[in-house]
């Protein structure tokens, strides 16, 4: 579904993506690991339009979508949430997910769809109509994801839902997100530091190490590779 | 008390202009966190399309009948809208990504471009403004003066805050506006083309700009293209003063400038500061502002992102 060919991204002079190439099947969960710094951000960035891609090529249902504009990448079913959640803290939780649905122009659905949502995310109806500034890091996180539902993605991208959220928050919005993946047969890319948790839940990973992809393999083979483990899953 | 009630309601009829124009500065500054100093210039504008439309709109609805009032007012609000949304397209927009001075400065160059322009086309002498309301102090108030067109500024005004506050709470681009003031980058994750919202906000504000222009023509009907400079400085004083980006600061530091304005111009003899020192009241309190409280009234400090 979703294609990453060859894909460069410069910051000026400094490379910071030297030729990642990424595969997402239909309906699967595909995880992107790596360490701080290695570009996992930047090759979702560049997915999504923020950041040009300098060579290569994304392609999303075998169409071409490089370097097109952010909101024609979302009209086309490919939606994120982004590194820090990046809600909007002045607006209620309901007007985020507004604004997740705003290309949509099918109102009359909006109502189902909140149901959905609030039933995976209980929490949020309690929050409903309070300003997004006030939830807690974990609340933010659902909102961050339930918005990005809200544009009804087929591709849906998370970069590192775990971020700072508490540790028993963080198992729920894996289990959320594998429950999401199965009911609505969502395509998944899961860029994630929290390699153990990642790997548990998808079906195929990706290693990138500054700006490369060292490694790829089924993640339950990545799971028992020595150098994952070593590096990235603790060793344990 | 009289006296007192009567400044009142003079400085209040002034503010109600500042404060539309402050609008167009704080809503620009909350989605592109710069000044655009060619928005006074634009109320200027505003003003001159009344003049040059006032005539024949009246021949077709009626001599000052409020079907014309009416007529006169939106297209001049279309006209300065579609100027704004020019401007936008044509000088900041290619400079979007550059530093905020750059942009800053060739603000300054834009309201000059207006201003000269508007002495060319306009011609550079004072214009008197066509009587398009028939406008009398309103008998049966006792010592009280307060003039048909105080109450218009005043209602007018209100309903165009009224309009403006449900189009940022309850539209779709209301919210995409609030939305990608708080972050740009999330605003086009949401499928929001920025750009649009960019034009839009540029229309609004120079729409509102249109307006305060028209209606202080007709409170002080005589306009010259360099009207809109020290309103446009007082304005731009008043949304610093509310808290630049903040909505409803705008209209408070708006009608705050007025009133105080007004005030020392009403006391001068008592507080004993000249009348011709009005227009320095409103460079004072931005001194003091900025030296006190540089977030404004009701503005919240700008959390650096980490």
């Amino acid at each position: 579904m979703l294609e990453i060919k060859d894909l460069q991204v410069c910051y000026g002079s400094i490379m910071a993506l030297q030729g990642v190439t990424i595969t997402v099947p239909t309906g699967a969960i595909v995880t992107l690991i790596g360490a701080n710094g290695a570009g996992k951000t930047t090759v979702l960035r560049a997915v999504s339009g923020i950041l040009k891609a300098t060579a290569g090529a994304i392609l999303f249902n075998g169409e071409e979508i490089t370097n097109h504009p952010p909101h024609r990448i979302v009209g086309m079913g490919v939606s994120q949430s982004p590194e820090g959640r990046m809600v909007f803290a002045n607006l209620t939780v309901r007007e985020n997910l507004l604004m997740g649905a705003y290309l949509r122009k099918d109102k009359r659905h909006f109502a189902a769809d909140f149901d959905y949502l609030f039933n995976v995310f209980p929490r949020l109806k309690e929050r409903e109509k309070q300003v997004a500034g006030t939830l807690s890091g974990g609340e933010q996180q659902m909102l961050a994801i339930g918005r990005a539902l809200m544009s009804k993605p087929k591709c849906l991208m998370l970069d590192e839902p775990s971020l700072g959220i508490a540790p028993l928050l963080v198992k729920t919005i894996f289990s959320k997100i594998v429950e999401i993946n199965k009911q609505l047969s969502l395509t998944v890319l899961l860029v994630e530091q929290n390699a153990n948790l990642a790997l548990e839940i998808s079906s195929y990973g990706y290693v990138l190490e500054t700006g490369r992809i060292i490694l790829e393999a089924p993640s339950a083979e990545l799971r028992k590779n020595e150098k994952v483990r070593g590096a990235y899953l603790g060793g344990a | 008390m009289t006296e007192f009630i009567q400044q009142l309601i003079n400085g209040l009829s002034l503010g109600a202009i500042y404060a539309l124009i402050a609008l167009g500065y704080t809503m620009v500054y909350g989605i592109l966190r710069f000044i655009n100093f060619a928005h006074g210039d634009v109320y200027m504008v505003g003003a001159y399309m009344g003049f040059y439309l006032a005539p024949s709109i009246m021949r077709g609805f009626g001599q000052k009948s409020i079907a014309s009032g009416i007529v006169i007012l939106v297209a001049a609000m279309a006209i300065c809208a579609a100027l704004g949304i020019v401007i936008e397209r044509l000088v900041y927009r290619p400079l979007r990504n550059r530093p905020k001075l750059t942009v800053l400065i060739t603000a300054i160059g834009v309201s000059l471009f207006l201003e000269n322009a508007g002495q060319y086309v306009f011609g550079p002498d004072p214009k008197a403004f066509p009587d398009i309301i028939n406008d009398h102090a309103i008998e049966g108030l006792g010592d009280l003066t307060v003039t048909v067109s105080q109450v218009l500024v005043l209602a007018v005004t209100v309903a165009l805050l009224l309009l403006l506050t449900w189009i940022v709470k309850k539209t779709k681009l209301g919210m995409a506006m609030r939305a990608l003031s708080f972050n740009p980058v999330a605003a086009s994750l949401m499928g929001i083309n920025n750009d649009v919202v960019i034009a839009f906000t540029f229309g609004l504000g120079s729409a509102l700009a249109a307006a305060a222009g028209i209606l202080f023509a007709i409170s002080y009907p005589s306009i010259d293209p360099l009207m809109g400079i020290l309103p446009g400085l007082k304005a731009f004083v008043a949304a610093v003063l509310g808290g630049i980006g903040n909505i409803p600061g705008a209209a408070l530091g708006g009608v705050l400038i007025g009133l105080v304005e007004t005030l020392v111009v009403g006391y001068s003899d008592t507080i004993h500061i000249p009348s011709t020192y009005r227009d320095a009241v409103a460079f004072a309190i931005l001194i003091l502002i900025l030296l006190f409280k540089p977030t404004g009234l009701l503005g919240a400090a700008d959390r650096e992102k980490v």
